[in-house]
């Protein structure tokens, strides 16, 4: 049987009872917006991720792969719109394959709203679904207890308030793309100024029936001042204690080694 | 059948229709409760040098996720003679309740000028320090819900911040954090005005090892140190942004700066 693992429940449960609070998980504490045009539709994400007061990542990735043509934008638990999302592209994938036909967008909302209610709201995923698929274009949200909506402009996350008053006052029938990017931007620039809990830059994907577009840092308006002066130390201002130096080849007799190419993807590091 | 039971079980007798005694999801009764105090995040910081001293502050006023104002200092300039604070030679800083803040900075305020009626003279750090941990301890069971910072110039000329905790506690300090970023910032200000953890390279081994020694900032290190540290609070803290406010107190009188900061 797949799905979660309870066995730490009956632990967690009394160690709860004793006082030791929950771990806090990363909330996208989020603005995430989408809207129909003539031919297809557009959504978009602010990319900070908060664990309480404190930004946790400053450019994450709130726009998810479901299929080609399928795409979705999540708020809420970082984890749950991450590996709910996957779940859900992998089912329709298999599905696809298994009826020989593209995936339909029904069919992905139907999919996520199922696994959300089953799980009664503890799955904090809350989604904007979007793309085209052989009967058209469409826009959903899933909410994380699986209730849904299907309209032609939505927001969704702690900024939908401030990104919707943009979609009220702006927004009218047969936009064009051009019209439609800069829409969904506007109102998730509106959450990154307003809401706290959305900043840094804005993600845009753009899905038509040909083909999707994945704008990823679109705008950038918050780019890190620079510091005032160097705050590099002069080698040997660390106190050492002792120091123990291990070669590779004294290294190889307890574990094996591999010689990597010294070139490769190098990791994200916040200079 | 919830008509047969009043509320009180000594007047069993006709009753509404429905009880409107509060229950919690559990269904015991819930306590009612009012909570006077609110958070408006924000952060202070203030750091002394040998004839200055720098109080800074961000001015955005937050509630939740919600930003109230995008300019509300809270670096106030105290006990002057004027409405405008032009002679002031004393600065508090609030962070935490800002309408606690802004109450006691009125409340510090009006002692200082009363002391000057009274007196003849305006009131020196080290008596208005000991006056506001007084004010504040006399709140001690419905506290002002602030960190207070007060810097100036000592009876010496040299740069003086002092510190307290909401109830009154305080002292005199070379430079403190405060407010909802002072956890991020504390420790960069101990390595950089204090110099902790830092030592002099080839100077020892191991424990013999000599602390790089402490001296005093000059006043354009200072405001490089505070801007730094402001904008690295609002990289990572959601509540600190908009402008710095920065006020730096010398014998000639004081400075007020704003400088811009990060708004999202």
């Amino acid at each position: 049987m797949p799905g979660f693992d309870f066995s730490n429940y009956n632990r967690n449960a009394a160690l709860h009872a004793r006082g030791v609070p929950l771990p806090k998980a990363t909330s996208t504490g989020t603005t995430i917006v989408g809207c129909i045009f003539d031919g297809g539709v557009v959504i978009a994400a602010d990319t900070r991720a908060t664990s309480g007061p404190i930004v946790a990542d400053k450019n994450c990735e709130k726009l998810h792969y479901i299929s080609p043509q399928i795409w979705c934008a999540g708020a809420g638990t970082a984890a749950d719109t991450e590996f709910t999302t996957a779940l859900i592209s992998s089912q329709l994938e298999l599905h696809s394959l298994s009826t020989g036909r593209k995936p339909r967008v029904v069919t992905c909302m139907t999919l996520l709203k199922q696994h959300l209610f089953r799980y009664q709201g503890h799955i904090g995923a809350y989604l904007v679904v979007a793309g085209c698929d052989p009967t058209g274009t469409h826009l959903f949200t899933v909410h994380a207890h699986g209730s849904t909506d299907k309209l032609p402009y939505v927001t969704m996350g702690s900024g939908s308030l401030a990104a919707m008053s943009v979609f009220e006052t702006q927004w009218k029938a047969d936009l064009s793309r051009d019209e439609a990017v800069k829409l969904c931007s506007d109102a998730i620039l509106s959450g990154i100024w307003n809401d706290l809990g959305s900043g840094s830059n804005v993600d845009v994907a753009v899905i038509t029936k040909e083909k999707t577009t994945l704008l990823r840092n679109y705008i950038k308006p918050n780019e890190k001042s620079a510091k005032l002066q160097s705050y590099r130390f002069e080698k040997g201002t660390t106190a050492v204690l002792n120091e123990k130096v291990i070669n590779k080849s004294d290294l190889k007799r307890y574990v094996t080694v591999h010689d990597l190419p010294v070139e490769g993807e190098k990791m994200d590091v916040d200079t | 059948m919830a008509a047969m039971f009043s509320q009180n079980p000594l007047m069993n007798g006709p009753n509404y229709s429905f009880s409107d005694a509060p229950k919690t999801a559990r269904g015991e009764p819930r306590e009612h409760a009012f909570n006077p105090y609110t958070d408006n995040g924000g952060s202070t910081l203030a750091i002394s040098g040998a004839d200055f001293t720098i109080m800074a502050g961000d001015t955005r006023h937050t509630s939740g996720y919600s930003i109230n104002s995008r300019m509300s200092p809270k670096v106030f300039k105290i006990g002057g003679t004027t409405a405008n604070q032009d002679d002031a030679t004393i600065v508090l800083s609030v962070c935490g309740f800002a309408a606690d803040g802004e109450a006691l900075r009125d409340r510090l305020d009006t002692i200082c000028k009363i002391y000057r009626y009274r007196h003849g003279k305006p009131m020196s750090l080290n008596a208005c320090a000991k006056r506001l941990s007084t004010i504040l301890y006399q709140k001690r069971f419905f506290p002002y819900y602030t960190h207070a910072m007060l810097g100036g110039l000592d009876d010496e000329g040299k740069g003086a911040v002092y510190s307290y905790d909401p109830v009154g506690s305080y002292e005199r300090e070379q430079c403190r954090a405060g407010g909802a970023a002072g956890s991020l910032i504390m420790p960069f200000l101990d390595n950089q005005v204090n110099f902790k953890n830092q030592y002099i390279p080839g100077s020892g081994e191991g424990h013999d090892l000599k602390e790089r020694e402490r001296r005093t900032l000059s006043r354009p290190q200072v405001e490089t140190i505070v801007k730094d540290a402001f904008d690295g609070a609002v990289e990572r803290h959601i509540e600190v942004g908009d402008t710095l406010q920065m006020l730096i107190i010398t014998k000639e009188g004081i400075e007020e700066v704003f400088l811009p900061l990060k708004k999202d």
